[in-house]
Order: C-alpha cells, then sequence, then structure tokens
C-alpha cells in the first residue's frame, strides 16, 4: 500500500476513527492488530519474517533483561561481603553470558535480513569472480521474498536489543506491546528508525482525542503529501527522462538531473516522514524527527546531524562507537601512536570506525555497489573536510567571512552540490557509468543547450516547471520561517488571526487535490483517442 | 457530572469543510472535459437527458449505430421517433446499462443493437469508458456500469468525484472549459453524429487470424439480460450489424448471432451482406475509408430501416402530433444547419474541421 | 583534571573547557572529538569508556567527563 493509495488514506482514516472509539486501554491492541493488517495486505508472507524478528527479540530481551536483574541481586546482596576483585570478575561473568545472547539474536535477525536482502548480490558478485576466473559455471539468482521496511525493523530491534543489553532500557515484558513496537505500520514503508525509549513512552498510553494535536498532526500530513504529490512526483518524470537516457542528457543536463534528483528526494523522503509523523500525531503518538532542513547545513557534517537522522545516530550509537572504543581499537591505536607517531595514532580509531559505518551505512541502503560506493564517497568526504579543518579555521581567522550572510549561503550551496553529486550513485546504472557521467558533467558542459525547449522535452509541461518553482519557494519560505521562528503551526495556532489556520488547511486540501501529480491523468501520457 | 464545553472549533470547521467542498465542486465542473470543439463522441451520453419528447425506437451501440443510422431520416420519411443512446466503443455492458437507464425515462416499443461489441470481453480503455461513463446521470445503471466496464487502473471513486480523474487539465484549460462550464451545446441528432464528407473505401488490412471463434461468454451474458430486460418490459429487441466494414465482422461470429436470434426469436440484420439491396454504395457513402457512414450512407440506411420498422412494428406516426411536430421541426432545422454549415466547411478548407 | 583539560584544548583550543557545561548540547563536539578523547582517556588514564556511557549528560563537561573516569577507575 503506497502513501499516495486511495487504499492507504481509507486505511488510515479508519484506523484513526477506530482508534478513538476503541477503549482507551486497548488502544495499543488495536494498532497492532492494524498494523498487522497493513502488513498482511501488502502480502501474508511477510508476517512470518516480522514475526520471527518480533519473538526472537522478545525472548532475548527477557533473558537479558534477567541476568540483570540476577546481576543487581547478586551484587545488593553480596555489598560488602565481596573484593573489588571478586565482584568485577562477577560482573565480567553475567557481561560475558549476556553478551553470547546478544550475539545470538543480533546474527539471528541480520542473519534474515542479510539472506532476503543480499544472498542475489552475493551471487552477482560471485559469478562476476568466476567469470573473471574463466569459470564457465554461474550460480543462478535465487528467488526471495523481501518483507517491506525490514531493514528499518530489523534496525530497529537490534537498537533495542543492544540498549537491554547496555541497561539503558528495560525490556518488554508484553510480547504484544514489543510487536507494536516492532511493526507501527505509519513506520514501516520507510522508517524513521525509532529508538524504543522515544517511541515506547507514547505509544502504548491511552490517548484521549484532543482536537490539537490531531489538526496538528492533519497539518503534517497534508504538508507531507504537498511536498511528495505536488513536487516529488511531478519532478520525477524529468529526473527519470535524465537519468535513464544518459546517452541522450549530457553536460549540462547531468547537473540539472542531479539537482532536480536533490528536490525529489528532499521531497519525497521528508514528505513520506511528515506523513508517518503526522499519522502518529494524530493518534497522540510522538514519533521523533528525522530531518532539521538538511538543506540548510553548512557542511557535510552538520548535513548528516540533520538528513535521516535515525539512521545516523543508529549508525553512531551502535556501530561507530562500540567499534571505535573496543579494545582491540584501542590497542591498535596505542600501538600505531607508539610505531607510527601522534599524527596517524590519533585518527586510527576514527578512520577506521568511520570507514566501517560509512561502508555499512552504503550497503543498509541497498544491495548494489552504487550504495557501496556512495557511502564509501562520504566517508572520503567527510575525511577529507575533517583534515582541512584547520585549514578553515586560519582562513575563517584571517578573513572574517564566518559571519558574513552572504558566505553561509555560499556555504549551503556548496554542501548541497557536494550532497547531490554523491547521490549520483544512486541515479545512474552502475559504478562506472556514475563517474563517467560526473566527468561528462564537465567536459560536455554547454550553456546553449539548456534552452526552454529542451527543459520540455523533459516531459514537464511550462505550467508544471512554474508549479514547480512555487511550490519550492513554498517549501523554502516555510524552511526560513521554522528555522528563524520556529513552528509554523504554533504561529498559526497562537499567533495569526484565528480564522487563518482552516483558510490555510482548506487551501493546502484544494491544492493537494488539484495539482497532485496522482492518478490516472498521470498514469497515461494523455487522453488519446482514435477513431474507431 | 462534569460541565462539557461544547467545541468551538466544530462549527469552524464544518464551515471549513462546506467551503473546501464548495470550490472542489466548482473546479470539478471546470475540470470535466467538455467534448464541445473536439472529440464530440464524449458529448453525446449526457445529451439524452436534455429531450423532451419520449421515442419509439431507440438504438445502442457504438460508432455502427451512432454515426450509421439517422433519426431525423426516420422522422421525416416514416414518422418514426427514435434516439441513439451510443458512444464511442460502447462495449456491450455498457449498452446493457444504457438501456437499463433508458428505461428509467421512457419505454420504447424497439430496440435495436448493434452487435460489434460483442467482440469485445473485457473492459478495454479508461479513456473510452469516461467518454461512456461520465455522461450519465447518477443511478443504479451508472454504477453497474462502472463496475462492468473498470480496467484495473481505475477507481469507483475516480467516478463518484471526477476531479480526482481530471485535475490533471488545470494545465489545459482552454476558454471552452469556461464557456461550457454549466451548459453544453447539442452536438447529434437524436443522438446522430453527421459527417457529410466523402472518403471511399480504399482496402483493409487482412483480418487476423483468432484462436477462437466463439464470441465471449461475458459479452454474451450481457446480451442474454439485455434480451431479457427487454422481454419484461415488452419491448422487441432487433439484432443488426452496421454495413461498416471494419473492423471485421467474422463469418463464424454472424453464425453464432443467427443461431442466437433464431433460438430466442430475434430479428437480425447483417447489412453488410445487404448493402447491395439497402443501395449503398462503398465509394460515396462513407466518410473514413469504410469504417463509418457519412451523411448519405446513413440516410440511405435509415430510409430502407424505417420502412422495414413501419412494416414490422406497430409505431405512430408522430408528423401528425402537433406537439411533436413542433419539437421536430426544431430538429429538423438543426440538422439542415449543420449539413449546410459542414458543405460550406468542406468547400472552404476542403475537410471537415469543426464538427 | 589537567591531564583531561589538556587533552580536551588539544582537540579545541578555541573552547573554554573549564565552564562549558553544554558540548554535546551546542555540538562543540561531535562524535570523531569523543572517539579521540577516549582514545586519549585510555592512554591517560588506562581507563575504557564503554559505549553504553557515551551519551550526553557524561560528555557535556569536563567535570562530567572527569566523575566518569573516577567512577570508572573504581
Amino acid at each position: 500500500m503506497l502513501f499516495t493509495s486511495y487504499r492507504f488514506i481509507g486505511f488510515i482514516t479508519a484506523v484513526f476513527i477506530v482508534y478513538y472509539l476503541f477503549p482507551k486501554k486497548y488502544q495499543w491492541c488495536f494498532l497492532l492488530a492494524a498494523s498487522y493488517l497493513f502488513y498482511y495486505l501488502a502480502n501474508p508472507a511477510y508476517l512470518f519474517f516480522i514475526g520471527a524478528t518480533t519473538v526472537s527479540t522478545w525472548l532475548i530481551g527477557r533473558k537479558l533483561d534477567q541476568l540483570h536483574t540476577e546481576q543487581d541481586a547478586f551484587l545488593a546482596a553480596n555489598k560488602g561481603k565481596i573484593s573489588r576483585e571478586e565482584k568485577k570478575a562477577w560482573k565480567a561473568q553475567s557481561k560475558a553470558k549476556m553478551w553470547k545472547w546478544l550475539l545470538a539474536c543480533l546474527l539471528f535477525n541480520l542473519g534474515i535480513l542479510a539472506v532476503l536482502k543480499y544472498t542475489n548480490f552475493a551471487i552477482a558478485n560471485l559469478n562476476g569472480i568466476l567469470n573473471a576466473l574463466g569459470s564457465g559455471q554461474q550460480i543462478s539468482f535465487v528467488d526471495l521474498v523481501l518483507p517491506m521496511g525490514i531493514s528499518f525493523y530489523t534496525f530497529q530491534t537490534m537498537g533495542y536489543i543492544i540498549d537491554v543489553y547496555r541497561g539503558t532500557c528495560r525490556a518488554e515484558k508484553n510480547l504484544g506491546k514489543l510487536a507494536l513496537f516492532v511493526s507501527f505500520f505509519p513506520q514501516l514503508v520507510q522508517g524513521p528508525i525509532s529508538r524504543y525509549s522515544d517511541l515506547a513512552a507514547s505509544l502504548y498510553t491511552p490517548h484521549r482525542f484532543n482536537a490539537k494535536t490531531v489538526s496538528y498532526g492533519l497539518y503534517r500530513i497534508l504538508w507531507g503529501y504537498f511536498k511528495k504529490l505536488v513536487i516529488a512526483d511531478r519532478i520525477l518524470v524529468a529526473v527519470n527522462a535524465i537519468i535513464q537516457n544518459p546517452d541522450t542528457y549530457q553536460g549540462g543536463f547531468v547537473l540539472v538531473g542531479m539537482l532536480f534528483y536533490a528536490f525529489e528526494l528532499y521531497a519525497d523522503f521528508t514528505g513520506g516522514i511528515d506523513i508517518t509523523i503526522g499519522i502518529a500525531q494524530t493518534m497522540g503518538i510522538t514519533v521523533k524527527e528525522n530531518f532539521i532542513r538538511p538543506y540548510f547545513s553548512k557542511n557535510i557534517k552538520e548535513y548528516w546531524n540533520r538528513w535521516h537522522i535515525s539512521m545516523g545516530t543508529w549508525f553512531t550509537d551502535y556501530i561507530f562507537y562500540p567499534f571505535s572504543v573496543c579494545k582491540p581499537m584501542l590497542k591498535l591505536s596505542t600501538f600505531s601512536r607508539k610505531h607510527f607517531g601522534d599524527v596517524i595514532g590519533k585518527r586510527m580509531p576514527v578512520y577506521l570506525s568511520a570507514f566501517v559505518v560509512w561502508f555499512t551505512t552504503g550497503i543498509w541502503h541497498g544491495a548494489s555497489w552504487n550504495f557501496i560506493v556512495w557511502g564509501l564517497m562520504n566517508f572520503v568526504v567527510i575525511m577529507i573536510s575533517q583534515e582541512l579543518q584547520p585549514l578553515y579555521r586560519r582562513f575563517h581567522a584571517r578573513f572574517h567571512v564566518k559571519d558574513k550572510a552572504w558566505y553561509g549561503v555560499f556555504e549551503i550551496i556548496r554542501t548541497i552540490l557536494l550532497m547531490s553529486s554523491l547521490r549520483m550513485f544512486d541515479c545512474y546504472r552502475n559504478v562506472p557509468l556514475t563517474f563517467q557521467m560526473f566527468a561528462n558533467m564537465f567536459t560536455h558542459f554547454k550553456l546553449s543547450e539548456l534552452n526552454a525547449a529542451a527543459f520540455l522535452e523533459l516531459g514537464l509541461s511550462g505550467a508544471e516547471y512554474a508549479l514547480l518553482f512555487v511550490s519550492l519557494l513554498i517549501v523554502l519560505s516555510v524552511s526560513i520561517f521554522q528555522e528563524k521562528r520556529g513552528s509554523v503551526r504554533d504561529f498559526l495556532f497562537n499567533t495569526a488571526p484565528a480564522w487563518s489556520k482552516y483558510a490555510v488547511f482548506g487551501v493546502m486540501v484544494i491544492v493537494v487535490i488539484v495539482f497532485g501529480a496522482y492518478g490516472i491523468g498521470y498514469d497515461q501520457t494523455q487522453f488519446i483517442y482514435n477513431q474507431f | 457530572m462534569k460541565n462539557r464545553k461544547f467545541p468551538l472549533w466544530l462549527p469552524a470547521v464544518l464551515i471549513t469543510a462546506a467551503a473546501v467542498l464548495a470550490v472542489l465542486f466548482f473546479l470539478q465542473l471546470l475540470f470535466l472535459p467538455k467534448y464541445m470543439s473536439d472529440i464530440p463522441e464524449g458529448a453525446m451520453v449526457a445529451e439524452y437527458y436534455e429531450e423532451t419528447t419520449d421515442h419509439e425506437v431507440v438504438f445502442i451501440g457504438d460508432c455502427e449505430v451512432y454515426e450509421n443510422f439517422s433519426p431525423i431520416t426516420l422522422y421525416e420519411n416514416y414518422g418514426i421517433t427514435s434516439y441513439i443512446r451510443g458512444s464511442a466503443q460502447q462495449l456491450v455492458w455498457q449498452s446493457y446499462y444504457l438501456l437499463e437507464d433508458t428505461l428509467r425515462y421512457e419505454t420504447p416499443k424497439v430496440v435495436v443493437f448493434n452487435v460489434l461489441a460483442l467482440k469485445y470481453d473485457e473492459p478495454q480503455s479508461e479513456a473510452y469508458n469516461r467518454m461512456t461513463i461520465d455522461g450519465m446521470e447518477w443511478s443504479s445503471a451508472k454504477i453497474g456500469a462502472i463496475r462492468a466496464s473498470m480496467t484495473e487502473d481505475e477507481s469507483m471513486l475516480d467516478y463518484l468525484f471526477p476531479i480526482l480523474r481530471y485535475h490533471s487539465r488545470w494545465s489545459d484549460l482552454t476558454s471552452e472549459d469556461v464557456t461550457y462550464l454549466f451548459s453544453r451545446d447539442k452536438v447529434t441528432h437524436n443522438g446522430y453524429y453527421m459527417r457529410v464528407d466523402v472518403k471511399p473505401v480504399d482496402s483493409f488490412p487482412e483480418p487476423d487470424v483468432l484462436a477462437d471463434y466463439t464470441l465471449g461468454s461475458n459479452a454474451m451474458s450481457y446480451l442474454d439480460q439485455m434480451r431479457e430486460l427487454c422481454e419484461e418490459n415488452d419491448i422487441e429487441l432487433v439484432l443488426i450489424k452496421s454495413p461498416s466494414l471494419y473492423p471485421h465482422w467474422y463469418d463464424e461470429w454472424d453464425e453464432e448471432i443467427i443461431e442466437y436470434a433464431r433460438d430466442h426469436g430475434l430479428y437480425y440484420f447483417n447489412y453488410i451482406t445487404l448493402s447491395d439491396e439497402v443501395g449503398i454504395d462503398y465509394s460515396t457513402d462513407t466518410y473514413d475509408a469504410g469504417l463509418h457512414l457519412n451523411l448519405s450512407g446513413a440516410e440511405k440506411l435509415s430510409d430502407y430501416f424505417g420502412a422495414w420498422l413501419s412494416e414490422t412494428f406497430d409505431l405512430t406516426d408522430y408528423r401528425e402530433d402537433e406537439e411533436y411536430s413542433a419539437v421536430y421541426a426544431e430538429k429538423i432545422q438543426f440538422y439542415e444547419e449543420m449539413e449546410a454549415a459542414q458543405y460550406e466547411e468542406l468547400e472552404e478548407y476542403g475537410e471537415i474541421i469543426s464538427y | 583534571m589537567e591531564a583531561l583539560l589538556d587533552i580536551l584544548s588539544g582537540l579545541h583550543p578555541e573552547v573554554d573547557f573549564e565552564t562549558c557545561t553544554t558540548l554535546i548540547d551546542e555540538k562543540i563536539i561531535d562524535s570523531f572529538d569523543i572517539v579521540t578523547i577516549i582514545a586519549e582517556i585510555n592512554e591517560e588514564y588506562d581507563v575504557v569508556i564503554p559505549a553504553e556511557e557515551i551519551i550526553p549528560e557524561n560528555f557535556n563537561s569536563a567535570q562530567a567527563l572527569y566523575d566518569l573516569i573516577l567512577r570508572l577507575e573504581d
């Protein structure tokens, strides 16, 4: 069920109504049923996989919790009776036991994900190697289901079990409640990867109908649909025309495609998350923000703190930190310091861990070399900018441009261009072609080619370009307002005249219905009539 | 008991909702294709509801009826009142539901159905569906027609709220959409689409070899329903195959219909085989090389068919009726004016442009 | 404490670590800094700060970080 299908809108409407008619105490049970129904409608086979992940995580979560309790009880009971060394030894032993359980859980769930998502990628690579070795043998691909949202919910459960292992959160005793945390339907399609401690707070509690919360949610949903339907799904036509025809669209059009894709991805992804967060909000549930106006970032590090935040923090907390502070890494750091000096020794843990993080981030996005190279290119760019930092600092100290508005704008545009060019890996068929097109952008750039007629060839009419321009301007204005003055909804509800919130909502509904690029009118190229 | 405060936002929400719906309704009128200057086929089904007098003969079917029979000729020559409920690529279930729809307003004595559409057993094209169904007034017949016609990508919602279907027209609105916001011009003569130009029959591609020469069971079941509906209402059902030469009407299909007509005691005429008798000259009586008849061909066929109708059935000669003759005088004037205008255009431009 | 302040100043000479209590909240130090700090603390104090202790409360100020080291040494 796509967010933009009539069925989905019908589904969330029905869920919303029943949710508030349901006995408050059992609202979460209804949500669980709705989520599983949602998943069932997508494909009944999916239930098996999400069920396996949920039950295994629940069981091991309980076990870890029990070990924690035992440890606490033992330490409390023997306080003062045992020596520090004995205490340490006991703790280590207990920790080792927990580690085994954790590892089992991670391997099991990651295993499901790996098999379903990466088997064919592995086979393709093996075939490539076999081919290179001159072997005529080829392994045939396997036909596997890929459950909707599996990357998201697997990572969400992994985060949960690690938190339980670390003792930063208690295990959920109720299997049903944990199942809801894993399957909460607005999140299933495209995330975010919520943390148990963030989401659980409002997921299970009873929610009374509150007009303001519900309308905030509705505004958010509409805003999401505006971005998705009016902007993303429209500009998609031009993006596809460019990236699917690299022989035709070269030079300047590679740049156009890159920028259009930046708009499309932004509108599509943030719009989808707006819909997710908005739906949750109409039911009184708080899902943590996943974007903070990322295109206002002044450098790539800031960008990754503001774009797809739930993924970024997941990789930082569960891969980057554990990897960089584990004992072998610290030893390696000490070793390199001794043998290669401070400069390398200091950088060792950061570089190695960042490499691992960006490699896994890449492969998490999709089973292809495009994504892996994309991740590694991010790593390279981040490390270069990290190394250049002292240089920047000196430059800023010397020229005092840091507080100038134009310099800020320059930094923002620079970051957008940088991130957009990395995203070309997302667009073109394979890695060599991507590099080729990137070079082509400079070598074949002809300004004269970028004329109106050529833009109309991309499948959008002049009116649609005008609409896109105005819509993007609206998004920009709203973002600037949020950046400078905070929530637009707060402004509408607290400061602006009372009627304006109704007017804005009404206009938004009409705009989305009229200007959204949905339905048969957009599927079929045109209303063709042949004399019959 | 707690004192419950009346939520003040409720009336505001209701007013907003009403305003939004009103605007959307207006926009829907604006976005609906008007089918006036271009593709008049789309305006045909709705035009029926403007009729002020009843009809004793109703034709149902696709272009093979609405381009080949002229109700004005039937009236002028025999006093027969008739109407063609036809539209482009009208599928047999759409014909059935249009008959149901017609019966909500009047009960004719004779229903004439053109059998070509029986070759289609499944929904075909969204565009044609819309041209046939959008013009229907809301009734169970319309809902039935939608259900039976929808292709895989279509949804009932798009029919219930056509703005969801046509909103994409926001960027190609023309002055026509404003001019015809609330009313339409007449484009047909009791459902007949007039063309006076001539394009002689040249040649047709060889008919395809089919895997199966039986007419589809779904299509035939609607023919059954149509027959039963006529029986219930004491209507004579006449099956015809128009003298259009293309799409190809296979002999096997013809046999099947002959048998069907025999089994159920219906009349069936294949005017392709009877074309000599009717007097159709394929070098002068068609405007698109044999797909459809032009005015000359349609008038010949109507005269021939009208003679048979008035001989066979007990039809009233409405030329004697004061009310009818007044109504038809206007219709005949419109008919003659359009004929003259088309000839004028033909002379000026060498082709028909505005019809 | 002195040694810790030295480590921190080595990374960000422009920050006054003795008074600042919003190192994480205001994004003065980032994840790369944290990892470098942990490695240096390991060198200096022979204390391993485990991943689960990397939370804003422990890294917002030099004092909090120092308290963490003492707690882990124990």
